[in-house]
């Protein structure tokens, strides 16, 4: 433990560093042009400490980061208002649920489409060159068509923003687990074949439990890109709620804090969602005797 | 062929279509194996040994002749799990425990709980494994690995047996020791046994007859019943009698390479 510790507190420390440094460079022209037209010289502390704490500075530092952060969840927490429009808890509970409801669309669109591929002769030959067209097309372009025309009958809120998250989920899902559903070795299948058993029996027993280990890869990757489907799919809405909306308006008004913030709580959330995957994949795959 | 024939073959062929033009995986073999029979097939790589059981498993198809399983085609026999197969390598599910690997076969086969743990109690001490029903197979040595796959093979009770080299991947400490026990539940059983092998002395000390085969195309050249006794202690191999037979399977395999080709 201690010996994973260190290296991982070496590479943080630098990390910070080198953002305050960066800060520094980044907002030092504003800084400057203030003093000139207020006309004071400033030493060397007092650019550096403004260049820390602007309000709208091109690269905030990590404590003003921290600062909104705490302002937007814990604080409300603490002022019972957890659940308010401007709290992050709030925005990422949003976009949490529309990830999720995504991701379980997704999965379950993957695993279907594979099982028909490794099954049907018809599917095997024609779908995959579909599936991998469709994640050609940048996301940018085809989530407000998605919005719209699902808005046009009658379907708005949560779903539009799910099938976006599904859009982008499926396809690692379809990849890992048609790879994990031929992977039993062909003299397995001879075996399963001399009991005669019926395809069905096939896919239980066999194909399905030893496609987990690729299943739970290919889960890791979908639940990130459910994410980032989330997030892309609140743009279009009119920046309402979630953390895409929050991006979007701190762009709107330069509140580049804002932004950074909403990105930190992504970027945990995602963390999150994915070590939660690792765990149930943990815990699945050494119940199966497999880890 | 008598009613005691379990598996019959007459001028079976199959030829495979290559890139490289057919390939005779086998030509016109005839052979009749009767019940309780423990047959050994012998010969080089490409001489059509493991093709031949797999006709028989319905796992190949001959393109030419005719084969009976029990009076049936392979297919029919296969469907009525009428026989047992083991692969060279054990092939257990790394996800089930020995006992859930022994029940997988019952399981797809439908036979009632209280007759699948019967059973698999049964052939687990059969194959001297009792008392490793939970373990999985990471746990145990290649040996027992093989030896819950003939219990796996054995749990349904057919009464034919294939097995393909099913020791060929094992030191040869641990595949003496399982040749004996091969032997001695053979006894007990009474089942029709179809052995694949490389190994001379394997042959000659498990079987009743050695079917000797050679390659290009793929075909029997000689038939041993071997005049061994029933009873076959490990000392019998040092025998004139035991040497006698491996000398002849020894220059069936020599006739059967006559033409040495430079391909």
């Amino acid at each position: 433990m201690m010996r994973s510790v260190f290296p991982v507190i070496t590479v943080a420390t630098a990390l910070f560093l080198l953002w305050y440094v960066a800060a520094a460079a980044l907002n030092a022209p504003w800084a400057h042009d203030k003093a000139k037209r207020a006309g004071i010289e400033l030493s060397f502390g007092e650019l550096v400490s403004d260049t820390w704490s602007q309000e709208k500075p091109k690269l905030p530092a990590p404590h003003q980061i921290g600062a909104e952060m705490w302002k937007t969840t814990g604080a409300m927490v603490q002022r019972g208002r957890a659940f308010s429009k401007r709290s992050l808890l709030y925005h990422s509970w949003v976009t949490f649920s529309s990830t999720a409801l995504g991701f379980l669309l997704g999965t379950g669109l993957g695993i279907a489409l594979a099982i028909g591929i490794v099954y049907n002769r018809a599917m095997n030959m024609s779908v995959m060159p579909w599936v991998i067209a469709s994640q050609t097309i940048p996301i940018l372009a085809i989530a407000p068509m998605i919005i719209v025309v699902l808005n046009a009958i009658g379907i708005s809120g949560l779903i539009p923003k799910a099938m976006i998250s599904m859009y982008l989920s499926f396809f690692p899902v379809v990849v890992g687990m048609v790879k994990g559903l031929r992977s039993p070795e062909a003299m397995q299948l001879d075996l399963i074949h001399t009991w005669s058993a019926s395809n069905v029996q096939i896919f239980w027993k066999l194909r399905l439990p030893s496609s987990m280990p690729y299943l739970f890869a290919s889960l890791k990757i979908a639940m990130a890109a459910s994410l980032v489907g989330a997030i892309v799919g609140e743009l279009p809405t009119g920046a309402v709620a979630g953390l895409g909306a929050r991006l979007l308006s701190g762009s709107y008004y330069g509140q580049t804090i804002q932004i950074w913030s909403a990105l930190i709580m992504a970027a945990t959330l995602a963390a999150i969602l994915v070590g939660l995957i690792g765990l149930i994949q943990r815990v699945t795959l050494s119940r199966m005797g497999m880890a | 062929m008598s009613d005691q024939t379990v598996i019959s073959s007459k001028n079976l062929s199959l030829t495979f279509q290559t890139g490289d033009g057919p390939v005779h995986a086998l030509k016109n073999v005839s052979l009749d194996i009767e019940k309780g029979e423990f047959v050994s097939f012998i010969g080089p790589s490409g001489c059509g040994k493991t093709t031949f059981l797999r006709c028989m498993a319905d796992l190949e198809h001959p393109t030419d002749g005719s084969i009976t399983v029990n009076g049936t085609t392979p297919l029919e026999a296969r469907i009525s799990r009428a026989y047992g197969y083991v692969f060279q390598a054990a092939g257990l599910y790394p996800w089930r425990t020995i006992a859930g690997n022994v029940r997988l076969p019952l399981e797809i086969m439908k036979y009632g709980k209280e007759d699948r743990n019967r059973r698999i109690r049964d052939v687990l001490e059969l194959v001297e494994l009792s008392g490793f029903e939970n373990k999985y197979p990471w746990q145990l040595s290649g040996g027992m690995q093989q030896r819950v796959s003939i219990a796996r093979a054995l749990a349904f009770d057919a009464d034919i047996l294939l097995m393909d080299e099913p020791f060929g991947a094992l030191d040869e400490i641990v595949r003496d020791h399982l040749n004996a026990q091969l032997l001695k539940l053979w006894k007990q059983t009474g089942k029709t046994i179809c052995f694949v092998t490389h190994s001379i002395p394997e042959a000659v000390y498990l079987s009743t007859r050695i079917v000797v085969m050679s390659p290009r195309p793929g075909r029997i050249t000689d038939v041993i019943a071997s005049s061994l006794s029933s009873e076959r202690p490990f000392e019998i191999r040092d025998t004139p009698e035991f040497l006698e037979i491996a000398q002849r399977v020894r220059e069936g395999l020599r006739d059967g390479h006559g033409e040495p080709d430079f391909a």
